[in-house]
């Protein structure tokens, strides 16, 4: 799912969902579907629809629609959101900014909006560092964009004119914790242990009991 | 999966079964290992879970980490494909103020690929509900008639669980069920609270999934004996599977086939008998007649070519799933029949119930900071609560007149996309290290508690053909739903809600959903809870059911109903597994008709 071997900007980034139907539109033709009803054979295996899709080997179905400079502020403050420490890298290291993309850019009605409120809210954070430190947010003193950051960091604690900017820095913040924490670095990180096939079940360990007082 | 394609030719069938299902896989298992000659129509595409079935992959793997879409609702890895609420050019509709959801799964093995594998028996008072609190309708046979029946297909499809001796809460035969995992932490400390503060009963759930290798030599003699050629296709079928091994969500489906899906569990040795015939995308629209008013076949269209097809056999079996089944036998109108096949009691596709669905969620601070370990387990809960009020309800001390069960879950299962969704708010604007901190801390403290309550069958609940005129892509007539809840299934649901905030209080914990005083608002819309069960109810009186406990039509003698369209009540559990326990004995008694020369 990563997209790093996109090109930088220039020519529209891949549009798979529209190939896939195009698929779709041609395996609906009768010409298509003639060799196989000869032979009387069903047709095995995913089609590559939306409703069936290839789970083994998943594809990116729609345009992506962020610039390369939105991707790169974006990559300035999911770092900002979920920073390297000493026991998992940052959340750019992972892509989040590429599944923030991949998100706003979706076709589904659960992320309507967001494409807006990302750009809306990525714009806002360049004219704020402008105004209030005179240069770009990424280039700005880790300390100053946390100064910004705080400002924007709980939409019920805001002020009014950063409410918006607070759902704004909310969602980013959500979108990066989905990303990160569904990968194997993030996982490791809250030490997560599982998805490894184990020859038997024990009971939980004695120190996760004692943990709950249940010994 | 290996589907063999049928001859062009072949049209000796015995019996055409509609639908590949828990229904329609247990009835093509049993007949065609009984030799009798099997045609199965699958709506849906070929699918093999063995090649399919993404097993390991992570959320991030994923489209939009793996989030629900309308596309695949349940995420992307669920093993659902071509299917879920809406299914591209098959509409339905429902009559106003009416947002009945009607979930289909377009493959073969349909909604055994993704079930929750619960796998709970129905009671000696669930078959006489209305001899019980007079709501309802009785079943023609009692639980006793149907206990074999139980033992057999948990045998059979392998169920993991313990006997509790609970109220109507079966137990199963010495030597059927196979060993319950341990509980998890989380499992365990709600039983601690439950047990102590609450009394309500917390047990291992039985969950269709193999916590060890089936015995393939006890096990097939035992299902099928003096049957060399059950035994040979089970004991091949039974080698195949693998233990759990305690990874990847069952939803996905199982390619080491440790949890029953049908196409891994009965099409395999089905197939392996050489006496079954499938075929995919074969779209079933009506069951014909001859001039005696026999069931002599099948009109399906091939999705493939759009072309309407037509297969002749003996007997038919509709086992498409409650709401298709009704609609079948709604769209097959004949002189004899006109409003539909075997339906001159008027009562195809009446009494539709759906499960009472409710759930609260909140997070337990006990649990933050756990030290790490895995806690995957058999995917699904390894503990549950059984309804534990029956005597309350004797005494009128509640205000509704049947139970529910608790699904529970939580801990450090795999991340999900949503796992830390809320954390943000909760820290009051955590961000940079300070987020990270409070995500492990925060890891596996979230728990929900859905309720399963029964439903109460009423005559606003039901399906018909769309008086519009409506068709589907295949040009089929397309289903309207009705519905109405009563007090009773309301009521439950308030019930729900206040004993779910009172165990997550009783933990220690802290709700997180709101608390509906209004049953009305906590309830889940019908057919969300995916267990749509009647609309060709089975009972002794022709007037007032389908079909005969047998699921055998009370008109058309030679046309049987195995899903769940013959169920009489929709008690609290789960129904799959009394689907296929009734499949299996109706599948048997057509057996001994033929035998005895019935269908000829």
């Amino acid at each position: 799912m990563s997209h790093a071997d996109n090109p930088a900007g220039g020519a529209p980034r891949l549009a798979r969902r529209q190939v896939i139907q195009l698929i779709a539109a041609a395996a609906a033709a009768p010409v298509f579907w003639s060799s196989a009803r000869a032979q009387g054979s069903s047709v095995k295996g995913p089609k590559g629809t939306p409703t069936d899709p290839d789970l083994i080997n998943p594809a990116q179905a729609w345009e992506l629609k962020l610039t390369e400079a939105e991707r790169e502020q974006l990559k300035v403050l999911c770092d900002l959101i979920i920073p390297a420490d000493e026991r998992s890298p940052a959340a750019s290291a992972i892509g989040a900014q590429d599944f923030i993309d991949e998100w706003v850019s979706a076709p589904y009605p659960a992320m309507a909006g967001d494409l807006e409120k990302v750009r809306k809210g990525l714009a806002w954070l360049e004219t704020e560092a402008g105004s209030r430190f005179g240069a770009a947010f990424g280039s700005l003193e880790e300390g100053q964009q946390h100064a910004i950051c705080d400002d924007i960091c709980h939409p019920p604690a805001a002020k009014p004119e950063h409410v918006e900017t607070a759902w704004f820095f909310d969602r980013v913040r959500m979108l990066t914790a989905m990303a990160f924490y569904t990968t194997r670095e993030g996982m490791a990180d809250i030490q997560y242990v599982g998805n490894v096939p184990l020859p038997k079940w024990d009971p939980p360990p004695d120190a996760a009991l004692r943990h709950v007082g249940l010994i | 999966m290996n589907t063999a394609a049928p001859s062009k030719s072949r049209d000796d069938y015995d019996v055409i079964v509609v639908g590949s299902g828990a229904a329609g896989g247990m009835t093509a298992f049993v007949l065609a290992v009984h030799g009798v000659k099997v045609l199965m129509l699958e709506a849906g595409r070929d699918y093999d879970p063995v090649t399919e079935t993404p097993m390991f992959q992570l959320p991030s793997e994923a489209p939009l980490r793996g989030v629900s879409t309308p596309d695949k609702p349940f995420g992307f890895f669920d093993a659902t494909v071509d299917g879920g609420w809406t299914v591209p050019g098959e509409p339905y509709a429902s009559a106003d103020g009416v947002d009945f959801m009607w979930w289909r799964s377009r493959m073969l093995g349909g909604r055994t690929n993704h079930w929750g594998r619960i796998s709970l028996r129905m009671g000696p008072y669930d078959y006489k509900p209305y001899s019980r609190d007079g709501l309802g309708f009785d079943w023609p046979m009692t639980y006793e008639d149907m206990a074999p029946w139980y033992d057999r297909t948990e045998a059979l499809i392998g169920v993991f669980g313990s006997n509790e001796g609970l109220e109507n809460t079966p137990n199963s035969s010495p030597g059927v069920l196979q060993p319950p995992p341990a509980p998890r932490v989380h499992e365990l400390l709600t039983q601690k609270a439950c047990h102590k503060q609450l009394d309500i009963p917390v047990i291992p759930s039985h969950l269709a999934i193999l916590t060890e290798r089936q015995d393939h030599e006890r096990l097939p003699q035992q299902l099928f004996p003096g049957n060399a050629l059950a035994q040979r296709v089970l004991r091949d079928s039974m080698r195949e599977r693998a233990a759990c091994f305690w990874a990847t969500p069952c939803g996905r489906g199982c390619s080491i086939k440790a949890n029953f899906q049908s196409t891994t569990v009965l099409l395999p040795p089905a197939l392996a008998t050489g006496n079954l015939d499938i075929r995919t995308d074969a779209m079933a629209r009506e069951v014909t007649l001859d001039a005696k008013g026999h069931a002599n076949g099948v009109h399906y269209v091939d999705k493939r070519t759009g072309q309407d097809e037509h297969v002749s056999a003996k007997l038919v079996v509709l086992a498409a799933s409650a709401c298709e089944t009704a609609r079948i036998m709604l769209n097959s109108k004949s002189t004899l029949f006109p409003e539909g096949v075997g339906n001159s009691s008027g009562l195809v596709g009446k009494y539709l119930m759906d499960t009472v669905g409710a759930s609260v969620g909140g997070r337990i601070p006990a649990l933050e900071n756990m030290p790490p370990h895995n806690q995957d387990g058999a995917s699904g809960m390894h503990l549950y609560m059984p309804w534990w009020g029956y005597q309350q309800q004797v005494k009128g001390e509640l205000d509704f007149a049947r139970g529910y069960h608790i699904e529970f879950g939580g801990g450090r299962g795999m991340p999900g996309a949503w796992t830390f969704a809320g954390l943000g708010g909760r820290t009051n604007g955590a961000y940079g290290q300070r987020f990270k901190e409070e995500a492990r801390k925060d890891y596996g403290t979230g728990m929900y508690f859905a309720g399963r309550g029964e439903m109460i069958p009423n005559e606003d609940c039901y399906c018909e053909i769309d008086p519009s005129g409506a068709v589907d892509e295949w040009g089929i007539p397309t289903l309207k739903f009705h519905w109405k809840w009563s007090e009773h299934e309301l009521n439950q649901c308030r019930h729900m809600q206040h004993t779910f905030r009172d165990i997550i209080t009783a933990m220690g914990g802290e709700v997180t959903s709101e608390i509906h005083d209004d049953g009305a608002k906590a309830i889940a819309a019908p057919g969300e809870i995916i267990h749509e069960v009647g609309g060709a109810i089975m009972g002794a009186d022709p007037g007032k059911s389908v079909v005969d406990q047998y699921c055998r039509s009370h008109e058309v003698p030679n046309l049987f109903v195995t899903d769940g369209a013959c169920f009489v009540s929709n008690a609290d559990k789960n129904p799959t597994l009394s689907i296929m326990a009734i499949a299996w004995r109706a599948a048997e008694h057509m057996v001994e008709e033929m035998n005895k020369g019935a269908f000829s």
